[in-house]
């Protein structure tokens, strides 16, 4: 039950982490960061490890995501063209 | 931001200080502690900040730098206080102060909050600490003039 659990949290960390790269959206990217900081603090959880969970939630998931938000707002939303 | 995202982050807020002033006030007994639960402060404040911009957010930046120094102040000051003995020594635990003062019960049980002397005091200096810290990063982000606005 408890390896089911960290291959699909993996699988949900690799795909999210794969989304945040391609996405031309900045802002579609950002959610999809923070996707990734939300199942690695579920993956901590899992690992017995609720302190770095907080943490990982609180720093990774929050106020990373409310830094990138804030900076997209002041800079643009689309991905240049190469 | 659009009117869902206020209405969300307005349920929201009281909450999440909440279960940070929690988390930081059950330092000495559960998992997390003054970082986490000030980091978790720091993420409601991130979100009203977010949605509803830095003015709208009545955040003060003088008021959070006074706290980040205060907290700063009262970790270095209760580590001097215990200088009778060592830099850092426990000088409430078990019996030593007015408050959490009293002994951990021995084998199994769900916690004393009423314990752990200045480790519960270091907590709340260390947690007003982040969360102004952390609050004040954000706040100055989105007080940074930009392209678009």
């Amino acid at each position: 039950m408890d390896a089911v659990v960290q291959v699909v949290l993996l699988v949900v960390i690799l795909a999210a982490g794969f989304l945040a790269i391609r996405f031309k959206d900045l802002l579609s990217s950002v959610v999809a960061l923070a996707a990734v900081s939300l199942a690695l603090s579920l993956e901590f959880y899992v690992l017995q490890a609720p302190d770095v969970a907080i943490a990982e939630a609180g720093i990774g998931a929050g106020l990373t995501t409310a830094v990138f938000v804030l900076t997209l707002r002041k800079t643009r939303r689309k991905e240049e063209e190469r | 931001m659009s009117k869902l995202v206020r209405t969300i982050g307005w349920l929201l807020y009281a909450p999440i200080l909440i279960f940070g002033f929690y988390v930081i006030m059950h330092g000495h007994l559960t998992p997390g502690g003054g970082f986490q639960g000030g980091a978790v402060v720091a993420s409601g404040f991130a979100l009203l900040i977010v949605a509803y911009g830095a003015k709208g957010a009545g955040l003060k930046e003088r008021l959070l730098s006074a706290v980040e120094s205060g907290g700063a102040l009262i970790f270095v000051g209760l580590a001097f206080l215990g200088l009778g003995a060592t830099f850092f020594y426990n000088f409430l635990a078990a019996g030593g102060g007015v408050v959490f003062n009293e002994l951990v019960p021995s084998g199994p049980n769900p916690g004393d909050l009423n314990t752990a002397g200045t480790l519960p005091l270091m907590n709340w200096a260390v947690g007003l600490k982040v969360l102004s810290g952390l609050g004040s990063i954000v706040l100055l982000l989105a007080l940074f003039p930009g392209e678009e606005e």
